[in-house]
Order: structure tokens, then C-alpha cells, then sequence
């Protein structure tokens, strides 16, 4: 079975982000990168497929600079066999240009399942998989949180609104990881020492067609001060009225 | 040219849910200060007599596409229908809600018509004639303000940031029905099954009021007291990631960064410290609670109003007020 993982390189978490000199984007002084954890979940996935049919490859795919290169290695060292760098320069990106660069490389790769993160956490789009399926004409399916191959049949849960729906597909075809999807493996010592020698192919790209434009961006307006109201369970009642009174919410 | 806009108004089993009427709502702003129409576009089977109620919106027109094959939600084939009807009505704005339906349609739209999309957004105006959409990034450590620079617009509106309103007026709607013979045979993800997670409580994203626990619940069973509270005030149950990482709640209760972002008029943080992962996803609230142990939590900084002290003392109190206001 083969398995392409798209990826991005992320912002961990923790970060507190700082707006650029640039007023649009962030300031990359300080930041320390990772996989985005989503993306994560896909890798794991990849490799456990490929495991249990015991053929194939899965190649872990990104668009970035040149430092997303240690992002892919993450990946390598957990055991993907390959990767491919989409190298750009842009620093924020447009949805449907990447998408379409994704899609450009895909068409020409073969593939049984094509994985991605449900976002990335740093500007939370929530796109590219789906604009990538569309593009290159194969079904997909969001916010998996369990997957099962057979044959060539899939069948994907996707969490909704009161409950989980499952999904059935024909392959080749998309899928978008959720957290619960699988418990991502760490990288072995030796993981790490093999993915020095992984190949990871570097093609310069052009992303072209923007589709948005962005024109600022701001720190959320801070929250009004807020208050103690008192110690234990003493400071109950006047919760209750405050709750009631000032804030009528209940 | 393009011009109008139009609000996909999403039904499941032939009721709107809330998401669509807040669309609804914000499209009759933005139509009425574009000077132009606003339509909604409702898609499924046997709805014809369902649409009734967005007319209480002031939509001017209702495009219905009622087939079997559009019964249950299938991303290819909603997008077909959809993109059919936007492309034959030409508006300039295609709002969508951000519900887990939303979410997944809106790309493959954008994609059909080759068009942008800012997704998930908290704000929208009218700024030289074209959408201005504002949207968190990095789970709303940041905003940032966007156009699309193509034709349609296309934008999705987080659940609960936008309140819903009705008109008072009675307004003449035209409705019609929308040609939709072909398309089931293209689509190739289908649902075979819907599994109800059960339980009556809200959605998460869609609730009023959440009660969320974090580490300082200890275990599992300890969310009783959270559930409690959460009942007695018809409210969701949240939880922060430690409690979730730890096994305590599954992952569909999380809030926070690799959860989900809410924006209730009520959140209550019990135990919760406030790790930035965790205020990313909920200080969007209107009113947050904080009740915990430690007097210097980060959670008090957000917080509207802070109790200090034993959440197993604190949160049952709370629930025998709540209770005996209801009762009064």
C-alpha cells in the first residue's frame, strides 16, 4: 500500500505568537517549530497501514522553506520512508495556491490513500485536504477519528454534531485526521540515526493564484478585567447573583 | 455580474439548525448594506415544507434542491448541487456556517468554483464594496482581516459568534425549486451508518452554557460534579486537554488549541489552570467562571468572575443554588 502524507511545519502550541514587522503575519524570531500535531496523527496512521500490509511506501510531503526540512525528518525518523519539500519562500499561505502545488506534484505520484491533519494549527484553515481532493478528483473524508481499509474499500468515522458518522469509500481517497485517530509513536534513537540517510527531495515552487488577500493582522482585544469574587464555597451567593444579575445568563 | 448574497442554509432531517439562521442573519446585514438580495439555498429530501421558516429571516428568495440522493449529507454530492446553484445564480457572497457540515463542504465549493474562502469567521463587514472576514489564527492567539480577491466571496461563520434574528415585518419570498435529476451516481463517500453519541445534553459548540473540568478533577468519576452542574443549567460539558490526555473525558469533549474553540455566553473552568492551549479555545466566551485552588491560576486573568478555593466544595454549592433558583 502507498501512502502520501501531506504536512505542514507549525508554531508549537506553546508559542506565544507576536505580530510581525509586517502587520500580517507573525514574528518567527523565538518560535519553535513542529509538526503540526494533526499531521501527526496522519504519519501514524501511514505507518500503521503500511505495516499491517507489509508493502509499500509512505512518503511524507510538505510545502515550506528550507526549515520545514527538519519537520519532515521528524516524520522520517518515526518511520516514513521518504520525503518531498515543496520549497517557497511565501510566509503565509494562500489555501488554493498550496493546495494546488499539493495537487500538481500528487497527480503525477501513485497513491492508494492520501492523508492529511484536519488543520493546521497555525492558521487553522481547514482546507487544503478537501480543495487537494477536489482538485485531483478523489473523494474525501474530514475528521477521522478511526479508519479501516479492506481490499480497495474504505471505511472512516467522522465525528459531527451528536455523534459519528461512518463513511465508506472507494480508494484512492483523501482522509483528514483527527486527534483520536491513533496515539502517534515517538522516533527511536535508531529512528532518528536511519532518517539522517532518508532521501528528501527538494523542488523549488512558485505558488501562483491567490485567492485571499490579507490585509492585517491583530492581537485578539484583551478581556475586560475580571474579578475574585470571594474564598470557597462561602462566595457562592453572590456568584449566583452576579450570574443572575450583572451578566444574565442564567 | 455578480451581485446578491446567499446563505446556505444547513437542515439536518428537515430541521434548520441554529448556525443557519445566525448566516442567515448576518447575510441580511451584509445584502442590506450592499444594497442588493439575500437568498438562501437549502438542500435534502422532502423539504419542500420545511423552508417556511427562513422566511421569518427576510430572505427574498429560497432555492430548494429536494432529492433522495440528498437525504443524508455527502460531501460530493452537496457540492455538486451547491456549486450548480451558486454558479447559476451568481451572487458575490456565499455564506456557509462552520458547523462540522459546513466545515467540510465549504472547501470542496470553493474548489468547484475555483473562488477563496475564509473559513471560520468571528466578523464580517462591508469595506469598498467587498467582504472583509475576520478570523482567529493560532486558536485565537491572533486575528487576522482577509478579502477574497475572486468572485464569489466565500466565507463560514463560527457557530455562536453571531446571534440569530428574525424580522418583524412579513416579507413576499420568492421560492424555487432547483434541478438536481443527476449527480448520485458521481458521489463515492457515502455514510452507511450514524452512530448518536446519546446523552441530551448540547453540543459543545453549539451550547449556551459549558461546564468544563481539567487536572484538578483528579480522576474520571469526579466529573459527576461537573456533570451535575451541567445539567442542572442545561449546559455541555467541557474538559481541558490534560483531562482528556489523561483519559478522564473523550476527545469530542476537549476545548482548547487541539480541540475545539467555543464561544458560549457562559463558560465555567473548574480545576482548570489555563494553560494558553486551553484559554486559546475558550476566551472568546461572553462570561467565564473560574473556580480553582490556586489563587495565581492563569485562568483568573480571563476570568469575568473567580471563586478561590475546593472545586468539590465550590461546584455542588453552585449546583443547589442553580437548583433552588429554578425552583423559586
Amino acid at each position: 500500500m502507498n501512502i502520501v502524507v501531506c504536512m505542514k511545519q507549525v508554531p508549537d502550541t506553546e508559542t506565544r505568537i507576536k505580530i510581525g514587522s509586517d502587520g500580517r503575519s507573525i514574528d518567527p524570531a523565538d518560535v519553535e517549530w513542529i509538526v503540526n500535531p494533526y499531521d501527526e496523527y496522519a504519519v501514524e496512521e501511514a505507518l500503521q497501514m503500511k505495516e499491517r500490509t507489509g508493502a509499500g511506501e509512505v512518503v511524507v510531503v510538505s510545502v515550506g522553506n528550507e526549515r520545514a526540512t527538519t519537520a519532515i525528518r521528524s516524520c522520517l525518523a518515526m518511520g516514513a520512508d521518504r520525503g518531498i519539500l515543496l520549497k517557497t519562500e511565501h510566509p503565509f499561505g494562500d489555501t488554493f495556491s498550496i493546495a494546488e502545488a499539493l495537487a500538481n506534484l500528487l497527480k503525477e505520484m501513485e497513491f492508494d490513500v492520501l492523508l492529511f491533519g484536519k488543520q493546521a494549527v497555525d492558521d487553522d484553515n481547514a482546507q487544503v485536504a478537501q480543495l487537494v481532493a477536489h482538485m485531483l478528483d478523489l473523494p474525501c473524508v474530514t475528521v477521522v477519528t478511526k479508519l479501516e481499509i479492506e481490499g480497495s474499500t474504505a471505511k472512516a468515522h467522522r465525528e459531527v454534531e451528536g455523534g459519528t458518522e461512518i463513511v465508506e469509500t472507494s480508494l484512492p481517497s483523501v482522509f483528514a485526521a483527527e486527534k483520536d485517530l491513533n496515539q502517534p509513536r515517538y522516533a527511536s534513537l535508531k529512528g532518528i540515526m536511519t532518517a539522517k540517510k532518508k532521501q528528501i527531495e527538494e523542488k523549488e515552487t512558485q505558488l501562483g493564484h491567490f485567492k485571499i488577500e490579507v490585509i492585517e493582522m491583530l492581537k485578539p482585544p484583551p478581556r475586560p478585567e475580571g474579578r475574585i469574587v470571594g474564598e470557597g464555597r462561602e462566595a457562592v451567593p453572590e456568584l449566583m447573583q452576579l450570574l443572575k444579575n450583572e451578566a444574565n445568563v442564567i | 455580474m455578480a451581485n446578491g448574497v446567499l446563505v446556505f442554509a444547513e437542515q439536518r432531517d428537515g430541521v434548520f439548525r441554529g448556525p443557519a439562521f445566525e448566516a442567515l442573519t448576518q447575510g441580511r446585514r451584509l445584502a442590506g448594506q450592499l444594497g442588493t438580495d439575500l437568498s438562501a439555498a437549502v438542500l435534502g429530501s422532502g423539504i419542500a415544507g420545511t423552508v417556511e421558516v427562513l422566511k421569518e429571516y427576510g430572505v427574498d428568495a429560497v432555492f430548494v434542491a429536494d432529492s433522495e440522493h440528498l437525504a443524508r449529507y455527502t460531501t460530493e454530492g452537496y457540492a455538486d448541487v451547491f456549486s450548480k446553484i451558486v454558479r447559476e445564480k451568481n451572487p458575490s457572497i456565499v455564506l456557509m456556517p462552520a458547523s462540522s457540515l459546513g466545515r467540510d463542504l465549504a472547501p470542496r465549493v470553493a474548489a468547484h468554483l475555483e473562488t477563496g474562502l475564509i473559513t471560520e469567521c468571528t466578523a464580517l463587514e462591508i469595506s469598498d464594496g467587498r467582504l472583509l472576514g475576520t478570523r482567529p489564527v493560532y486558536a485565537g492567539k491572533a486575528l487576522i482581516k482577509t478579502f477574497v480577491k475572486t468572485d464569489p466571496q466565500m466565507a463560514t461563520l463560527r457557530p455562536k459568534v453571531f446571534s440569530a434574528e428574525t424580522i418583524s415585518e412579513s416579507k413576499e419570498t420568492h421560492v424555487e425549486q432547483v434541478d438536481v435529476t443527476t449527480g448520485a451516481e458521481r458521489i463515492r463517500a457515502k455514510v452507511i451508518e450514524f452512530q448518536s453519541s446519546g446523552g441530551d445534553r448540547p453540543e459543545l459548540t453549539e451550547a449556551d452554557i459549558i461546564v468544563s473540568g481539567g487536572r484538578g478533577m483528579g480522576n474520571a468519576d469526579s466529573f459527576n460534579v461537573i456533570e451535575d452542574l451541567a445539567d442542572a443549567l442545561g449546559a455541555a460539558v467541557g474538559a481541558s486537554r490534560s483531562a482528556v490526555d489523561a483519559g478522564w473525558r473523550p476527545h469530542p469533549d476537549q476545548v482548547g488549541q487541539t480541540g475545539k474553540t467555543v464561544s458560549p455566553s457562559l463558560y465555567i473552568a473548574c480545576g482548570i489552570s489555563g494553560a494558553i492551549q486551553h484559554l486559546a479555545g475558550m476566551s472568546s466566551s461572553k462570561y467565564i467562571v473560574a473556580i480553582n485552588k490556586n489563587p495565581d491560576a492563569p485562568i483568573f486573568k480571563v476570568a469575568t468572575y473567580g471563586i478561590v478555593g475546593d472545586l468539590f466544595e465550590v461546584v455542588p454549592a453552585l449546583t443547589e443554588e442553580v437548583k433552588k433558583l429554578q425552583a423559586a
